[in-house]
């Protein structure tokens, strides 16, 4: 099913762990979802100088989580914000169809750590985006603040 | 390292006799059953006999036996079958929230073909309760269709209860029991069923046999436009291996039925007693009692099931889960929400369901492997941190 690179990653992830004192930090995903990750950075003129991750997820979206990280250590942020969920995905030798737009989301969960340092740098308080959780029962994409899902009426568990 | 499965509720070896059975319907017997010569003959003989050791299994006549391809197609032709021809007496279809994707899926076509459909819940074990059936029934309802036995969470159902319940109120009853037949006994007047779904290739027999018992005086309408096999009920020649294959099955079911519940339900209680000393935030999932011989669904909280499954194969053991990253729909098992199950939590689930090669040095790989796989992915995982800070 999965790529030797994938399952490469998944038995060996790179840069597992959190960062105390880090610069940013960067969520995205739930459990309910099927795939959360949680990446930490830490920034020493202007680099990645550090990058931990957390994920709780399928092999897909850990393999995803290690490579995200390993692509991004030592880049300047200017480089490592150009890295796109497509690259890695092509960095892993491909993902199963079925993963690519549930558990392929690390570098989503980077550009938040970087935007979260950036904002934090320049005294900004963090932008609080709206959530967005798709229904585990008929897939429709909910406000992550949502009780029942829109489309079925099934309770969400997002809290 | 040698294989330690534990999957049968996906697929199960073939039993010895079973093979040594079909093997001689390859080579020699190849004939068609609706040949008048000798080898057709043959045939047929072997396809009748089949025909009497599943009607032997689960106490019915010969006659009320219709072989199909699968237990998906069994499930299809009670359906569809009923529903198409009784349609003049009612449209209301009764079934459960757990039921398999053939019954769900077969209920939903039936649903945008104007037929309205009843979808029972379950409690926290996943058990119908008979009073609500009994309450849903109406003038209108021509079908009540509850599975015997959920393999996802164990749990059986009452269905001989509620067997009396549409026996009184003179409506159909079709029970899915392709996961119960050959597990636990089954005895199609006990249960006041008039419909029965079984596969052979749940008790050690082939895939592609399945059969569907309609007690007799039961009308319903064929799937499949063809030819007269099977009565008319089943048009397209008959996979003669395959069933001579699922009647040795259920000869050696029905003999060796106790020691294989004996069994099953030794290492099912080691492995659930001994786990939770292993692994804590564990829940158990469907009934703790009333539940499949060998069958252990469990949720491991804070993780994934599809990472856990994966880290286990590396170890040579082979087990299920209900993750949604599992299901090619991407979608959370249907059966844990309707039994309340949280999405998170379901996503941890993972089930070990045990076959008659299983040792009790299995279960102690099993106790071996899954705690080290736990804790690498619970380090991993951010909602396991996020929960332990929560308790702190």
């Amino acid at each position: 099913m999965y790529s030797q690179t994938v399952m490469e990653h998944f038995k060996n992830p790179r840069n597992v762990g959190t960062i105390e004192e880090a610069d940013g930090i960067g969520e995205v995903g739930n459990p309910v979802c099927g795939d959360m990750m949680t990446f930490y950075i830490k920034v020493k003129d202007n680099v990645i100088d550090d990058i931990k991750f957390q994920t709780f997820g399928c092999g897909a979206a850990i393999a995803v989580s290690s490579m995200v990280s390993e692509m991004a250590k030592g880049k300047t942020l200017d480089e490592a914000s150009k890295i796109t969920n497509k690259m890695v995905a092509e960095a892993l030798e491909g993902l199963p169809k079925q993963k690519l737009h549930c558990s392929n989301l690390g570098a989503d969960a980077l550009q938040k750590a970087i935007q979260d340092y950036r904002l934090k740098k320049a005294g900004l308080a963090p932008k609080v985006e709206a959530k967005k959780c798709f229904c585990p029962v008929c897939d429709l994409e909910n406000p992550m603040e949502a009780e029942f899902c829109t489309g079925c009426g099934k309770e969400l568990d997002n809290h | 390292m040698s294989l330690v499965y534990v999957d049968h509720v996906a697929a199960m070896p073939l039993h010895p006799k079973v093979y040594e059975a079909m093997v001689p319907y390859f080579k020699e017997f190849y004939g068609n059953p609706s040949s008048i010569h000798d080898s057709g003959e043959k045939a047929r003989e072997a396809i009748e006999g089949a025909r009497g050791k599943i009607a032997n299994l689960i106490g019915c006549q010969d006659e009320e036996i219709y072989f199909t391809s699968c237990g998906t197609e069994s499930n299809n032709l009670a359906l569809k079958g009923i529903a198409w021809a009784q349609q003049s007496r009612g449209r209301e279809i009764i079934i459960s929230s757990i039921e398999h994707f053939s019954i769900m899926h077969a209920i939903n076509a039936l649903e945008r073909a104007g037929f309205q459909i009843v979808r029972l819940p379950v409690d926290q074990y996943g058990l119908v309760d008979p009073a609500a059936v009994e309450k849903a029934i109406t003038p209108q309802t021509i079908l009540v269709s509850i599975m015997h036995a959920n393999p996802e969470v164990g749990t059986i159902e009452p269905i001989a209860a509620i067997g009396q319940i549409t026996k009184a109120k003179n409506v159909l009853f079709h029970t899915d029991a392709v996961d119960a037949v050959g597990a636990i006994p089954v005895d199609v007047k006990q249960l006041n069923v008039d419909l029965l779904s079984l596969a052979a290739s749940q008790f050690y027999g082939p895939k592609g046999a399945g059969a569907l018992f309609v007690r007799k005086g039961v009308r319903l309408q064929p799937l499949l436009d063809g030819g007269i096999q099977e009565r008319g009920l089943r048009a397209g020649t008959e996979n003669v291996p395959a069933i001579v294959g699922m009647g040795v099955a259920a000869d050696l079911a029905r003999e060796e039925l106790p020691q294989r519940m004996n069994h099953l339900q030794k290492l099912q209680k080691k492995l659930t007693a001994e786990l939770p000393h292993k692994i804590p935030y564990l829940r158990f999932l469907g009934h703790p009692t009333r539940r499949l011989p060998g069958n252990v669904s469990v949720a491991v909280e804070f993780i994934e099931g599809e990472a856990m499954l994966l880290f286990m194969d590396m170890e040579g053991i082979q087990i299920s889960s209900g993750s949604a990253c599992i299901s090619r729909s991407l979608k959370v098992s249907h059966v844990m929400l309707a039994m309340g199950v949280d999405a998170a939590t379901a996503q941890g689930s993972l089930l070990f369901s045990f076959g008659m090669q299983n040792t009790e040095a299995d279960v102690e790989r099993i106790l071996e492997a899954l705690p080290p796989v736990v804790e690498r992915l619970r380090h991993m995982s951010p909602v396991y941190r996020k929960a332990m800070a929560k308790k702190n």
